[in-house]
């Protein structure tokens, strides 16, 4: 690895940019480096890392909002925020462990340039939905910011929104403010066991139709609920499909009995408490299930209703696939076999027929420098795309082709 | 208002106008065009009725690919064009230029297909935010976003001006509610962005095109996201003897962890004049009043409503009343609803958007207080209490010029202190000609030229939406050097 620049200021990166740009360096940037096996492999001269652009500059409890450097520990930040019962509501997951590194270790900027977002995203909306501001710095060496620390502001045009989900090819953000929520006072988990893919795909779809609250729901292929916490539920060897709520204790007992006898035809219904759900969340969110291999894992966000196919277009080919489903389907986790192409042109067409994009998770250096990782874009947005490219990296050094050619 | 000036008509344009629009008619065949005095007269302002100019003609599409030929046409010859929805922009978003063509977008109002097990609607974007809602509500579904305007503004408008409403504490804004966009760019381009499901691949197009105040494309259909109606909901009254105890009561609400669907604020001016339209029974003998809303189940509500109740009790509270019956509920939004145009009734008002800290809140009302009675204007105060979006209605002759001008100023340095206490100069109306020259309060120049570089790329001559936004003097012209 390149020696690695960890500026602690933004003038410091601010400069480091600027004269890169200059003189064409191509520059890799990262947090923690958690997610640096995502995307095509870089051809760079100079990494910078956003680690040391550390510090929480504002916390408000009763706003709503939290500030802090872009290198700062999500870990720190969600401790923090547990201590005045508040949290960040998309439930950003943790891909350390799934990319063999450790656990914990992710930065809060990272959460934006990726804009992944967690269980909670099917209620709380997700990462890009709670970001209000940002600094950043981009391919010209320019400190610029957007938005601010209040919740609503349609001053200018939105760039914080535009640079998520960047991953580091537009600028690096220095800075980031979000808004922040109070934790559920509990949280209930209803289960459901050994049902197929579609007719899990129904309750979770019905269950989030219904007045209740449902703040997540999940699917897991039988193959794939041997990391699950509580270890009770792994070791009964059945697929899982869970329904979260989260409220007042109160409201929990009628919603619970509401959803219960609504769902009775679904065969019986185990109840997690509060303490068993939060484990068993907290499993879902750092994608235990994931980490039953190290074999080549897709990310797919598609229609709910048309997840079970997606899925059974691509079993077509690669019987040995298993999934797990998000977001009462709208997001898939598919856990290929060990294919040296990732099994990419079955993942692509099948998503291709019915909708979505897929990415590509893990996988080897040499399968992500022969595929396209991220999900190829329509002509449209390319040119979209490539315009603001131009716009913030004229000199095309941050994260050169990591997403696409020439982004 | 009065100093208002728009970019220097194109006057090659202007001299060629009839030969323009015939050729207009025939590149797009069908297409109804309004050129005759009266009936661009409609289209000369739009809610911020200080600022009026004539356009050269109105075009009503009815479909995408119309769009699409008006755009190129109006590329390729240079012409300004004007996005238009149904023209309730408070802060001149739609007024159109001497020498530009007005895209009324009001013909496109069809559902192109609703979607309830995949929780989304498809539709023209000149639907209005009602109607969206109106169009599943028998199926137990509504469309979030529900600015008061809601009857009358179109989903068009809602996009460019990311627009929010009293709900939006727990549902969000417009940026949080849209899946996927159909854009014509300027050269004609049509371009779809996301599908419906979540999060798009790649950048976040549909974030950078919602609030984009229509100068990077018309967006001619959208995929909305619908969410299932609560099982019920209510709303409660307080009444307070200060503003800072309402401040100091939503904080305490916030803090205790309950975040209510909507919690609105209204000063005692404002009381008045909303009570006396809607009947709602609102407190007269309070300083501020604060509705709070909240949804469940019925027994849920009560119990909810008891827990801010409880809360209240500190703050020193001269009235509690909980709504006893939807008829009560409906007054009692009606009268929140109806504020400007009750408000309208009685004066001319300039409505301001500032977004504060909400712990600024009694501090910035004293500010907004002192500098109406220094400009010797009267001030009524409605505001989105939950997320510091404050709504002061200036009042004023608009047939007295020195009222007029005094109005603006005023406006003009409420919104500067908003952003001096952490705050910002729109939080949902957007910046329009109306805070286009005070963009700078809040923005510094390489913040402003990250943003123009963008307008530049999608609209390399400005024609889109042109003198909105950003300072005369960050047009092309003044950032040759500047672009990319
Ligand atoms: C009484 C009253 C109450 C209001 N309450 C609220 C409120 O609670 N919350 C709130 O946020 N706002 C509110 N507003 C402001 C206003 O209603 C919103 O800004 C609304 O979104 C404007 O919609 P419109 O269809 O009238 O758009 P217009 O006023 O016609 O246009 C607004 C902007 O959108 C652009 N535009 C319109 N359609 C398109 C399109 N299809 N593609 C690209 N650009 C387009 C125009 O160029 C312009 O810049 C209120 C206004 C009034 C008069």
């Amino acid at each position: 690895m390149a020696h690695v620049i960890r500026p602690s200021e933004e003038e410091e990166l601010s400069s480091f940019i600027a004269e890169a740009a200059e003189s064409g360096v191509p520059i890799e940037v990262f947090g923690a480096a958690t997610k640096r096996d995502i995307g095509r492999p870089l051809q760079v001269e100079a990494t910078v890392s956003s680690e040391n652009l550390t510090g929480i500059t504002l916390y408000e409890p009763s706003e709503l909002v939290l500030s802090a450097g872009s290198g700062t520990p999500l870990a720190d930040i969600e401790d923090l925020l547990r201590q005045y019962n508040q949290q960040l509501p998309f439930e950003p997951i943790d891909l350390g462990p799934v990319l063999k590194g450790e656990a914990g270790r992710g930065t809060l900027g990272a959460v934006f340039a990726t804009n992944f977002s967690g269980p909670r995203r099917i209620f709380s909306g997700s990462a890009r939905d709670h970001l209000i501001g940002m600094r950043a710095i981009n391919g010209r060496g320019e400190l610029f910011k957007s938005g601010g620390r209040v919740m609503k502001n349609v001053t200018g045009y939105d760039l914080s929104r535009t640079l998520t989900g960047s991953w580091g090819t537009l600028a690096v953000m220095t800075e980031v403010t979000v808004k922040v929520l109070p934790i559920a006072e509990e949280t209930r988990t209803l289960l459901f066991f050994d049902l197929l893919d579609e007719i899990a795909i129904d309750l979770m779809c019905d269950a989030v139709i219904t007045p209740y609250e449902v703040s997540a729901t999940v699917h897991i292929d039988q193959e794939l609920v041997s990391h699950i916490a509580p270890d009770e539920l792994a070791s009964q060897g059945k697929s899982i499909t869970a329904i979260r709520l989260e409220n007042f204790s109160e409201s929990l007992d009628y919603r619970i009995e509401q959803l219960r006898t609504q769902f009775q035809s679904y065969g019986d219904i185990e109840l997690l408490n509060d303490a068993q759900s939060l484990e068993f969340w907290s499993s879902i969110r750092q994608l235990k299930f994931l980490q039953v291999s190290n074999d080549p894992v897709w990310r797919i966000s598609t229609l709910p209703k048309n997840a079970a196919e997606v899925v059974r277009g691509i079993r077509a080919h690669h019987p040995q696939c298993s999934a797990v489903y998000e977001w009462s389907g709208g997001l898939i986790w598919l856990l290929m076999p060990p294919l040296s192409d990732a099994g990419t042109s079955e993942v692509r067409r099948s998503v291709g027929a019915l909708g979505g994009h897929a990415t590509l998770i893990r996988s080897d250096v040499s399968t992500r420098a022969s595929v396209e990782v991220f999900h190829p874009l329509q002509k449209g947005p390319m040119k979209i795309t490539q315009h603001l490219k131009n716009v913030f990296d004229p000199a095309g050094i941050l994260n050169p082709g990591r997403m696409y050619p020439g982004i | 208002m009065s100093s208002l000036v728009l970019p220097e008509p194109d006057t090659a344009v202007l001299i060629k106008r009839n030969p323009l629009l015939k050729g207009l008619k025939k590149a797009v065949p069908g297409l109804d065009i309004i050129s005759d005095e009266d009936g661009r007269r409609a289209f000369e302002a739009d809610a911020l009725t200080a600022y009026k100019m004539m356009p050269m003609a109105v075009v009503l599409p009815v479909n995408t690919e119309q769009v699409s030929a008006i755009l190129k046409f109006c590329n390729q010859h240079n012409i300004k064009v004007v996005p238009r929805g149904a023209g309730t922009s408070l802060c001149g978003g739609a007024l159109p230029c001497e020498d530009s063509i007005v895209v009324g977008l009001s013909r496109m109002n069809r559902v192109l297909d609703i979607d309830f097990p995949n929780r989304m609607a498809t539709v023209q974007t000149g639907i209005t935010n009602l109607g969206i809602s109106n169009a599943v509500e028998a199926n137990g579904f509504f469309y979030a976003p529900d600015p008061s305007s809601q009857l009358a503004c179109t989903l068009g408008g809602n996009i460019a001006m990311n627009s929010g409403g009293a709900h939006c504490l727990k549902y969000g804004v417009t940026t949080n509610n849209i899946l996927a966009l159909k854009v014509v760019l300027i050269d004609g381009e049509v371009i779809d962005i996301g599908g419906g499901y979540l999060d798009q691949p790649g950048y976040d197009l549909i974030g950078l095109f919602v609030g984009s105040e229509g100068q990077f494309g018309i967006v001619t259909e959208a995929t909305v996201r619908l969410l299932k109606s609560p099982e019920a909901a209510r709303p409660m009254l307080m009444g307070f003897q200060s503003s800072e105890d309402a401040g100091d009561c939503v904080a305490a609400v916030i803090a205790s962890g309950i975040i209510p669907v909507a919690l609105e604020f209204m000063d005692r001016p404002a009381i008045h004049v909303c009570e006396n339209f809607a009947n709602a029974g609102y407190p007269l003998d309070v300083e501020a009043l604060l509705i709070v809303e909240v949804e469940g189940s019925e027994s849920e509500i009560d119990s909810l409503l008891d827990k801010i109740a409880t809360i209240a009790q500190e703050f020193n509270p001269s009235v509690i009343r909980i709504s006893q019956s939807p008829e009560e509920s409906l007054a009692i939004w009606k009268g929140r609803k109806s504020a400007f145009g009750a408000m309208g009734q009685i004066s001319d008002y300039y409505c301001m958007d500032g977004t504060i800290p909400t712990n600024k809140l009694s501090e910035v009302l004293s500010e907004i207080a002192r500098i109406c009675a220094r400009h010797e204007l009267k001030v009524a105060n409605i505001f989105h209490a939950g997320d510091g979006n404050l709504h002061p209605l200036v009042l004023y002759d608009a047939n007295n010029a020195d009222e007029v001008r005094r109005a603006e100023e005023a406006g003009a340095e409420i919104l500067k202190h908003c952003v001096r206490v952490g705050g910002c100069l729109t939080g949902e109306h957007g910046v329009g000609v109306e805070k286009r020259d005070i963009m700078y309060e809040q923005f510094s120049t390489v913040d402003m030229e990250q943003q123009t570089r963008i307008k530049s790329a999608f609209d390399p001559n400005w024609l889109l939406n042109p003198g909105k936004v950003f300072p005369l003097d960050e047009t092309p012209q003044a950032t040759a050097d500047g672009e990319s």
